[in-house]
């Protein structure tokens, strides 16, 4: 059955880990859905967290593929236990000065800010999980999306790190 | 001791104990061959193409089990050598290649002969490394070696910049290494260990499949020891023929498209598999919903991703097999299967492998003349296509690193630089590359090679004209028509010809002229009647020899399982062919 697995996977911090990672998702026709990266507590090593769509064997062959990785350290896949995830959306609209308030109304359901105005235009930014993020983007369809830039989910696991 | 890095790299291959190197020079790697020049413990042996270069050193890992090596130059030296890169990645062969890049001042630049090495072989490497700080130069090294050699071998790049090898600092080799992302699992799991165990002595009807995996962890005698404990019978793939002898009882030859029907029913009726350094590939498997139907699977490999890529597994067990044989071992009992035993008996006597023994010159009777001459001893490589597969069904292995071929990647033209690999690293074995003509036109420049470092390689050239497993495939299954295989065919053929005859160009090239313009004996067998004489001169002289065999022209190989069959569904002929696409 198709489902959304996340996985967090440490790596060396190098030139070519992430080419070598997106590599293998196209050579084995993976596909990416998500995917961010930073530099983790220990600056030798970086996190990518990818999001993946795929049945359960799918995702167990591309866990062991990116295992085999020499650069790659260990690969968590947080689908299987408690974990939280985060996004940020900035997103740009339609908003003349008469809409501008029920805009602002709406930021603040969503815990959002608003980070840049213009004549015609506002910039909301926002928090949260994939779910919050696709509501805030059907409730601000009907203005006029102007451009809109996600991050990618970030996962981490819950409580004590294991 | 300061060092300049060039110097450094000749001091790691010392330590590293690399007596054989293949390779190329190149504008950015002259001052590491200017290292070299001279080297009193370090055979340089310069062929006529980098490909050629990194299938020597491929065929010299393979026949010895000691990491072969390659040095070849920046830009298209690199891009030469992905082809042997993907062929020794497929078959888990260590190899080290060892590329020079430009310097690391103009990396991007998009400089003379300047090639993105590390991003091009990314996909066809175990690993591979560029080195942008000279301290880091030794570490690197070794750490190719161990990644090549250990866990699931296969071939790691460096990419050294000229500035690197130029630049002097202090040598220092490491003893040990540290990864932290590679620490491959050796040791099976205990109680896995006892569940495979417990399953092989309830099963009635149990069967090894083993591969190439029990040839790199050197586990021949492990696996002899257990099939002649237990008495299971045993199937390998074209990587594993040699790792159980050929001449065993329990053997039932090879499995998979061009298998032997004994082995491909076996799998059928077989109510445990046992996999062991192998991997499910689609070659072997045929329709893979229909492979092994009836059977509970173990699946024993070094490398995670192999188990469960292609089959469910209900016992795996991860490790080193000859760790695991020798724990097996010390659990295995006589098996009470007398009746599949028998079942299997009867089947190799019902179904040997066997070609038409008629006046006609057929590659199959070569092959086995060839076996009974050389006893079965000889180092023999093969290109791809009909004559690999005619070998593997025809001339015995009863040793590994005996058969040295390209399996996964299928790569043509590997036969004749890995011959002369194989005879480097085994200087006083009978070597003999089992060629096409086809094939061996890929890489017939190393002819040179073999003739300058006088080695006394045999060619067996299984002659007939064509491209012969495509035209095979034609025959069988695109109602003969033969587009693009004839390798005679000349300006002034017909358009459309599916008839070969004596009204074709003769020799085309001809390869005894061929032979005698690179030094070595060229001689053409056309008849049967002087095969016997003609392998038995050319295995007694200490030159290199090219026979060719002018066999007839549309042999086939079978039997033959139609791509995506189950591998039950064996064919023989053309008629076979259209029964079955008419099923």
């Amino acid at each position: 059955m198709e489902k959304e697995y996340t996985l967090a996977v440490i790596v060396e911090n190098k030139s070519g880990v992430l080419a070598h990672i997106a590599g293998l998702f196209s050579g084995r026709g993976f596909n990416i859905s998500e995917l961010s990266v930073g530099e983790t507590e220990n600056p030798d090593y970086s996190r990518i967290t990818i999001v993946v769509k795929g049945d359960n064997k799918i995702v167990e062959q591309i866990k062991k593929q990116l295992n085999k990785f020499i650069d790659v350290i260990k690969v968590t896949d947080l689908s299987n236990q408690p974990s939280v995830h985060r996004e940020i959306i900035l997103i740009k609209i339609k908003a003349p000065p008469s809409k501008r308030q029920e805009v602002f109304q709406i930021a603040e359901v969503f815990k959002g800010k608003i980070i840049d105005i213009s004549q015609d235009t506002l910039t909301l930014e926002v928090t949260g999980i994939t779910e919050k993020i696709e509501a805030l983007i059907s409730i601000l369809r009907p203005y006029g999306i102007q451009e809109i830039a996600r991050t990618g989910r970030v996962s981490i696991s819950r409580g004590m790190s294991k | 001791m300061k060092l300049t890095g060039a110097l450094a790299i000749v001091e790691a291959l010392h330590k590293e104990k690399i007596t054989t190197i293949f390779g190329i020079p190149g504008g950015v790697v002259i001052p590491l061959f200017d290292a070299l020049y001279g080297d009193k413990k370090i055979n340089m042996v310069i062929t006529k193409h980098e490909q050629g270069a990194i299938h020597a050193a491929d065929g010299f890992a393979r026949s010895s089990g000691k990491p072969g090596v390659c040095i070849v130059t920046s830009g298209p030296g690199a891009t030469n050598i992905v082809t042997g890169l993907a062929t020794a990645y497929m078959d888990s062969i260590p190899v080290v290649a060892i590329t020079g890049q430009v310097p690391t001042a103009i990396i991007g630049n998009d400089a003379f002969q300047e090639a993105d090495t590390t991003g091009i072989t990314r996909p066809v490497t175990k690993h591979n490394f560029i080195v942008k700080d000279p301290n880091e130069l030794t570490s690197v090294l070794k750490k190719a070696f161990h990644i090549a050699k250990t866990g699931r071998p296969g071939p790691v790049v460096v990419d050294i910049p000229k500035d690197i090898t130029t630049s002097e600092f202090e040598f220092d080799y490491p003893e040990k290494v540290s990864i932290p992302g590679y620490n491959p699992t050796v040791h099976g799991h205990t109680r896995q260990i006892k569940k495979v165990m417990d399953a092989i002595k309830e099963a009635k009807r149990p069967l090894i499949y083993a591969g190439g995996g029990i040839i790199s962890s050197d586990a021949s005698s492990e696996l002899k020891q257990f099939v002649k404990t237990t008495g299971t019978p045993v199937t390998l793939t074209l990587m594993g023929l040699g790792a159980y002898p050929g001449t065993e009882p329990e053997f039932l030859g090879m499995l998979g498209m061009h298998g032997t029907k004994t082995a491909n029913y076996a799998v059928d009726r077989c109510d445990l598999l046992i996999a062991i350094g192998a991997r499910f590939d689609d070659r072997v498997t045929g329709k893979l919903e229909m492979f092994a139907p009836h059977a509970k699977f173990i699946h024993i490999d070094i490398d995670p991703a192999s188990i469960g890529k292609n089959v469910v597994i209900d016992i795996p067990i991860v490790g080193d097999a000859k760790n695991i044989l020798k724990e097996m071992n010390k659990h295995a009992v006589k098996l009470d299967i007398k009746n599949w035993q028998n079942e299997v008996s009867k089947w190799k006597k019902e179904h040997p492998l066997a070609f038409m023994d008629d006046e006609l010159l057929r590659p199959q009777y070569i092959i086995d003349q060839l076996y009974k001459i050389t006893k079965g001893d000889a180092i023999i490589t093969t290109e791809v296509g009909q004559n690999q597969m005619w070998t593997a069904q025809f001339y015995k292995f009863d040793k590994p690193r005996r058969l040295i071929t390209s399996g996964g990647l299928g790569t043509m033209g590997y036969g004749l630089p890995a011959a002369i690999g194989a005879q480097f690293a085994n200087p006083d074995s009978t070597v003999i590359d089992i060629a096409g003509d086809g094939s061996i036109q890929m890489n017939i420049q190393e002819m040179a090679t073999i003739s300058q470092c006088m080695l006394p390689i045999k060619i067996v050239l299984l002659n007939n004209g064509y491209l012969g497993m495509v035209r095979q495939w034609q025959e069988f299954f695109f109602n003969k028509r033969y587009s693009a295989t004839c390798l005679k065919r000349t300006k002034g053929c017909p358009d459309i010809c599916s008839n070969p005859g004596p009204q074709c160009p003769q020799y085309v090239p001809d390869f005894v002229k061929l032979a005698e313009a690179y030094n070595a004996v060229g001689i053409r067998i056309t008849k049967k009647s002087d095969v016997q004489g003609a392998l038995r001169d050319a295995i007694s002289t200490d030159k290199a020899v090219l026979l060719d065999f002018i066999i007839n022209p549309e042999e086939n190989v079978t039997p033959m399982v139609p791509a995506g069959a189950p591998i039950n569904k064996m064919i023989s002929s053309k008629e076979d062919a259209e029964a079955f696409l008419l099923a």
